[in-house]
């Protein structure tokens, strides 16, 4: 009997069920959305993390950074009078420089020593982290201009576009020296060979080159060739790509980490050592070690890591996370509003019915437990509603996969986009790298967002209508046990 | 077996009378002022009776029958339902009195629209916590008694109003009760279905069921075995 009432009232009802579930759905599906896009978000984020950090690590161990304005040595490109002569006297430039981050300081190599010895850690890797800019140009035989008499009719040749134009054109990849014989830490535990090898420990002092599969792809290059690195050339020996599907590596070109100081130029130094900790519940005295051990040097954990992560992937984490928790929060509160005055104006207007049943001996409980049954199958209408609109919402987005770009703090080079460095780029300091941070191309990561749905989603939307359920119902049913029978059946009389 | 023998036969066998009311008072706040609704009422009923209150709006007669029915408690005195005085009964005990001891009908029906009339009438037996089949059995019995065995897959918005009423006495006989108190049973109805209402109570009255009837139509009031009248919360015998 008690089914058959609940559903011949609830379907005597079907306008207030229908607003009511409706409101709990939407909420519900919100919850559900917003969530799964939260999860999304934080797997972005982690793999944008394993993308320039690698797989398993735990903390890194970097130079401070450099103080604003107070400019590193940015590439600098000297040329000799007789260089580069041509037969029209148009003067043909090409050089390459291998440089390290000017926003960044460096670590005294040494440094891995001494965080290798550290208690708790059980990995470490140093690497260094350079760009290559190449300057390449044409300039037209400047004594022609010198000679010429205005109005004569000659007009100046050769250069660039045959009639005494110059052109100047300036590229640049990211290089990263790594150990050659250490890749279960650090950058290089995040690929997968494509084809050739990887870097051995006999590469040490060797020119040569793993490269980016997607940077190899657009420069033609492959296994067996050869690229300018800082004016050196070095032999491809392998091809790597992400190790996640959806995430870039972390550096276009790696090259051994002591070809790399030398090729640059920069001594015996580092950019990061990348730390992997013995357990998870080590980290934190790992990094207060490290600190202390290393006081000029920053060491960040994981999390603070994961704060460095910019871009949309951060942009995306914190709408979702302030608007979208607060959106959810708040029609949810509407929803349990409405179902709640919705269940009390219900007990109102069946004040005679329930004093009736009152009167042929139905017990409070029975009547609240009625109450409460009708309210929380609302609920649960709304929860299943809610369910499949929020799946369809998690389908939706995992169909469209969009794409958020993450800018990790490795590479601030191509977030700043500014030389400002002594002597600079042409274009002058604050001009920026021609073409931007594009052709710093690889840092800035695009990952696909995937939104998950877990089991803890279902059992929190059901969860979440069984309470709104419970809730109206408990003020519904608080309501209707107050009531006195005698006092109803007078109210109707 | 009748549909009034369980205990309304217990009640009769146990003490001669139904009911013993002895210096009832029943006041109530209104506006900042005691209204005296009953002013010490002492009656006694008498088994397998019918007994009609009459009386002038707001003289105490749906008051009386709330008393009676175990839904509310006297200011002072008591009432007795088959030795149990219910100013002192439990709230658990007064729920349990009127799902097994005392049958409802009021004026305006109080059927449930969504349900069925046996659904109806069920949910009179729903406290008593019977056996499915017995509780089938007794909704069957009941509405074939209340002459709408036809007429049980209907919902009273279906049924005309005497056909309602009948609903109505099918689920307060249906449990077996001591006593079936009426407030106005056919106050919604035209003459005709009034006498049909009328012919059924006295039928089941015959069967042995003590009725107690509010009510303002003197042409109901002549059927009853004794007469009442309740005028400025005192009970007066009008029998005759």
């Amino acid at each position: 009997m008690y089914w058959t009432y609940l559903r011949r009232e609830l379907g005597g009802r079907v306008r207030q069920t229908v607003i009511v579930a409706a409101g709990l759905a939407i909420a519900i599906a919100l919850v559900i959305v917003v969530n799964a896009l939260s999860a999304g978000v934080r797997d972005a984020q982690a793999q944008a993390l394993e993308s320039v950090y690698g797989v398993g690590t735990d903390l890194t161990v970097t130079g401070a950074a450099a103080e604003p304005g107070a400019g590193g040595q940015g590439p600098r490109f000297a040329f000799g009078g007789d260089e580069g002569q041509s037969a029209d006297g148009t003067t043909s430039l090409s050089q390459s420089r291998l440089t390290t981050d000017v926003r960044r300081g460096t670590l005294d190599a040494s440094v891995l020593g001494t965080v290798e010895d550290v208690d708790g850690v059980a990995g470490a890797s140093a690497a260094l982290s350079l760009t290559n800019t190449t300057f390449q140009g044409e300039i037209p035989d400047p004594s022609q201009f010198a000679q010429g008499e205005p109005g004569q009719g000659q007009r100046p040749q050769g250069g660039a576009d045959g009639a005494g134009g110059s052109s100047f054109d300036i590229a640049s990849f990211t290089v990263l020296g790594v150990e050659p014989d250490d890749t279960s830490v650090g950058p290089l535990s995040a690929v997968s060979l494509v084809d050739g090898r990887m870097l051995e420990a006999a590469d040490a002092g060797q020119d040569v080159a793993v490269l980016d599969e997607t940077y190899a792809t657009s420069q033609s290059l492959a296994v067996g060739g050869t690229i300018d690195v800082g004016g050196t050339t070095v032999q491809i020996v392998g091809i790597v790509a992400s190790a996640s599907a959806s995430a870039d590596t972390a550096s276009q070109v790696y090259i051994p980490l002591d070809v790399a100081q030398t090729i640059s130029g920069s001594g015996d130094v580092v950019s990061t050592v990348y730390v992997q900790a013995a357990s998870a519940d080590a980290i934190a005295g790992v990094q207060s070690a490290l600190q202390e051990a290393l006081p000029d040097a920053t060491v960040s954990s994981q999390s603070e890591l994961a704060s460095t992560v910019s871009g949309s992937l951060s942009s995306a984490g914190s709408l979702i996370a302030n608007l979208g928790t607060w959106l959810s929060v708040i029609v949810l509160a509407v929803a349990l509003t409405i179902a709640v005055l919705f269940t009390i104006s219900g007990v109102t207007r069946r004040t005679r019915e329930f004093g009736t049943l009152k009167a042929i001996g139905w017990s409070n409980g029975r009547v609240v437990g009625q109450v409460a049954g009708e309210s929380v199958v609302q609920g649960l209408v709304g929860g299943v509603a809610g369910l499949a609109i929020g799946l369809a919402g998690i389908a939706i987005v995992n169909l469209i996969s969009p794409t958020i770009s993450s800018a990790p703090a490795a590479n601030e080079l191509v977030r700043a986009g500014t030389g400002g460095g002594e002597g600079g780029l042409p274009g002058g300091g604050g001009g920026g790298f021609p073409g931007g941070a594009a052709n710093l191309g690889q840092a800035a990561t695009d990952i696909v967002l995937h939104a998950p749905i877990t089991v803890w989603v279902v059992v929190a939307a059901v969860g979440l209508a069984i309470a709104g359920g419970l809730v109206a119902g408990a003020f519904g049913g608080w309501r209707a046990a107050r009531l006195s029978p005698a006092e109803a059946l007078r109210s109707i009389a | 077996m009748s549909m009034t023998e369980s205990a309304g036969t217990a009640v009769a066998e146990h003490t001669g009378h139904v009911y013993r009311l002895t210096g009832v008072r029943k006041d109530y706040a209104q506006k900042g002022r005691t209204v005296r609704a009953l002013a010490g009422v002492d009656l006694e009923i008498e088994a397998g009776g019918f007994v009609a209150i009459q009386g002038p709006t707001g003289g105490g007669k749906s008051t009386l029958l709330q008393l009676l029915g175990a839904l509310d408690r006297p200011t002072a005195g008591a009432v007795e339902l088959a030795g149990t005085d219910l100013a002192r009964a439990s709230n658990a005990r007064l729920g349990r009195i009127r799902a097994e001891q005392v049958g409802f009908v009021f004026q305006g029906f109080n059927l449930i629209p969504t349900l069925t009339a046996h659904e109806n009438v069920d949910m009179g037996l729903e406290p008593l916590g019977l056996p499915r089949a017995e509780r089938e059995t007794r909704v069957t019995e009941a509405l074939a008694h209340v002459g709408l065995a036809d007429r049980a897959d209907h919902r009273p918005g279906e049924l005309s109003g005497g056909q309602q009423q009948r609903v109505a006495i099918a689920r307060a006989v249906a449990k077996r009760p001591a006593v079936l108190l009426a407030d106005e049973p056919t106050g919604n109805l035209d003459e005709h279905m009034r006498d049909e209402i009328l012919g059924l109570l006295e039928g089941l009255n015959g069967e042995g069921l003590t009725l107690v009837v509010v009510t303002h139509d003197s042409a109901v009031a002549r059927r009853a075995s004794r007469r009442l009248r309740l005028e400025k919360g005192l009970v007066r015998d009008v029998s005759g």
